[in-house]
């Protein structure tokens, strides 16, 4: 069947969670491996009903750990692969996160984050994961993360979030809410889709060098061979050469392979960074938010576009790579940022860093398990 | 009967060479034994993939000329069950640990054989956490010396054929490095078995175990397995040696075939 045909009419009132089960299959994700966890059962249970249908694979493993280990794996065949959580089961899944940066294998981990730390709010909204999305699993490494803040985000940019994986063979996070996975909102289906497909080698197996860039491209993103075509490629975790084989003592093989897999994602923000802008032109205030939150955010910077002051609007889709220079360019013209967020304070520190003093940084931080109102909002900004 | 030379030509990667195994370690003896199964029976070694986690057992895979995929500590069972769930015409073969399968790995392989996906699960028992100097695992018995049981162990340890008998993977066997040849019958069995196969090899450490519990010669340790094993079939109900051979055959339905019906019942 075709994915349009499974997924139904084109129009249709679904939750968060739907959505972005409907975006990956359109992005041609075709295996999922997940656990079950409030708030983020529901894409599980979709992707069970909708990828037999479409030819894929579907398993419900022992935990999370495993869950983040098979959609590695699958994409070792050549798979876009997806799986599904909230906070404990993304605390756990961190390890072999940090496997899929080092090995460079496309992956798109959904975390529908619910209030922490530990077992906390399962079926309350919260922000908390933002920091643990960037810095979660050890060592150094960049990595990207999404966050929509409707229902129709959800679907574009889990599309977006896949394309990216594949184009920088890097995991990709969507970071969404407990509010937007489990309201219900009106979509539309978008047809004639972008689908990205990971840079498969075109080479002979005697010069195949399964970790070498710059040779037939210009970019630091390794050719991909799958698992069964020949190329007998290696896989490590450990620091590996070009070839793919370890060489964990070699402070010049790790150094280099370090910087590469930063440098592929921080040299491209450009193509990466996405954030939805309102007002900035006269600015003197600016609301930047994410997520649910973004969504008061712009109600309030509505109101207010009647007061004195020129309120702008930023919502940060693409919050990591942090966009530093998109920040700092806005300061200099600014007064006052207001970062409104759903947690004691996270990308809020961001945002100071990259203002770096020359204007007003205020945090409005939600927590408990509450969207913040327009009202909390408008009272900033006056 | 392959030569080692031709072993070597044909299955390793030259450029790999020399091994990280210490001298007097029997997990060469499992890789030659693994290979020439595979030579046995014939198999396109292109459409094999070779798993493993962390530790000792686990570096088995980087000297194979094959697609490999050396994982996080415990997680190989789950990571290949990706790629035999995402592309069911690969044979994969695991290569475990006692650490790496029964430590930290224990529910992932306890849950690989309820589901019972095809692997061939290939697992190094050297009674301790060798690669890290010898710390007492799962498997480690009473009354040994590790680094990290200096006064004795004596927490109960897991009999891995058994953990895996009971959890129901059609086929067990268990072997140490003194079969050679019952091993390559087993694995053998284990790659043409559909569904989950699990061979437990009793293997050797003599640098960091068998130095610490009295047997200090590679050739002593040999003597030992071929005194303190005995084969099912000649097994009495109660006896101290641990028992080695073809311990379970069960006829059981495989995850990728069970999948394959649903997919071809629910995509028309």
């Amino acid at each position: 069947m075709d994915v349009y045909e499974v997924l139904g009419p084109e129009e249709q009132f679904i939750q968060g969670d739907k959505a972005c089960v409907y975006g990956a299959l359109i992005a041609g994700c075709s295996f999922f491996a997940g656990y079950p966890i409030t708030p983020a059962t529901e894409i599980s249970e979709e992707m069970s009903k909708l990828l037999p249908k479409l030819n894929g694979v579907f398993l419900q493993m022992e935990d999370e750990i495993a869950s983040m280990g098979a959609i590695i794996g699958a994409s070792w065949t050549g798979r876009k692969t997806l799986t599904a959580t909230s906070g404990p089961g993304f605390s756990l899944m961190q390890e072999n996160i940090g496997y899929a940066v080092m090995t460079e294998t496309p992956c798109v981990i959904v975390d529908v984050q619910r209030g922490g730390p530990s077992t906390g709010q399962p079926t309350m909204p919260s922000q908390g994961d933002v920091m643990q999305a960037r810095y979660g699993s050890h060592g150094d490494y960049e990595i990207i993360a999404l966050c929509p803040s409707t229902v129709q985000e959800t679907l574009d940019l889990t599309i977006r979030a896949f394309n990216l994986s594949e184009k920088y063979r890097v995991p990709v996070i969507i970071l969404m809410e407990e509010s937007v996975g489990h309201m219900r909102e009106k979509i539309k289906i978008p047809q004639n889709v972008l689908e990205v497909k990971r840079d498969m080698v075109d080479i002979s197996y005697d010069y195949y060098k399964p970790f070498r860039t710059g040779y037939m491209h210009a970019t630091k993103i390794p050719e991909f061979a799958p698992f069964g075509s020949g190329y007998k490629t290696f896989i490590t975790g450990l620091t590996h050469n070009e070839d793919g084989f370890p060489a964990s003592n070699s402070v010049k093989t790790h150094s280099e392979l370090v910087k590469r897999l930063s440098e592929k994602i921080t040299e491209n923000i450009d193509d990466i960074f996405y954030s939805d802008c309102k007002y900035l032109e006269y600015a003197e205030i600016v609301v930047i938010s994410y997520g649910i939150a973004a969504r008061p955010s712009l109600a309030a910077v509505k109101m207010a576009q009647q007061s004195e002051k020129n309120v702008g609007f930023i919502n940060l889709n693409t919050l990591w790579p942090f966009n530093y220079e998109f920040i700092t360019e806005i300061s200099r013209k600014i007064e006052k940022f207001i970062v409104v967020e759903m947690n004691m304070g996270m990308m809020y520190h961001k945002v100071r860093e990259a203002v770096e003093g020359r204007c007003d940084v205020v945090p409005l931080s939600v927590v408990g398990g509450r969207v913040p109102t327009p009202k909390e909002i408008i009272e900033l900004i006056k | 009967m392959i030569s080692n030379d031709e072993i070597v030509q044909k299955y390793l990667r030259r450029n790999m060479m020399p091994t990280i195994l210490c001298a007097g370690c029997g997990n060469g003896i499992v890789l030659n034994s693994t290979l020439r199964a595979i030579d046995e029976l014939g198999k396109d070694i292109e459409k094999m993939v070779f798993v493993s986690g962390i530790g000792c057992s686990s570096r088995l895979n980087s000297y194979i000329k094959a697609d490999g995929l050396h994982t996080t500590h415990g997680r190989s069972i789950a990571f290949a069950t990706g790629i035999k769930a995402g592309n069911p015409e690969l044979d994969v073969v695991v290569f475990t640990g006692d650490g790496d399968c029964a430590g930290i790995g224990g529910n992932h392989f306890i849950h690989g054989i309820r589901r019972n996906i095809d692997l061939t699960v290939i697992a190094l028992n050297n009674y301790n956490y060798g690669m890290t100097g010898g710390q007492a695992s799962p498997t480690t018995p009473n009354e040994c010396y590790t680094t990290t049981t200096q006064y004795e162990s004596f927490e109960y340890p897991f009999d891995l054929s058994k953990l895996a008998m009971a959890a129901g993977a059609p086929y067990v066997a268990r072997w140490t490095m003194a079969h050679p040849l019952q091993l390559i019958k087993s694995i053998k069995r284990g790659l043409e078995v559909k569904g989950f196969s699990f061979i437990e090899v009793l293997t050797s450490c003599p640098t960091s175990f068998w130095r610490r519990n009295k047997i200090r010669d590679t050739e002593s340790i040999y003597k030992w397995y071929k005194e303190n094993t005995v084969n099912v079939k000649k097994a009495e109900k109660e006896t101290d040696k641990i028992v080695i051979g073809e311990l379970q055959m069960l006829d059981k339905r495989e995850w990728t075939e069970q999948w394959g019906e649903i997919v071809k019942r629910v995509s028309k």
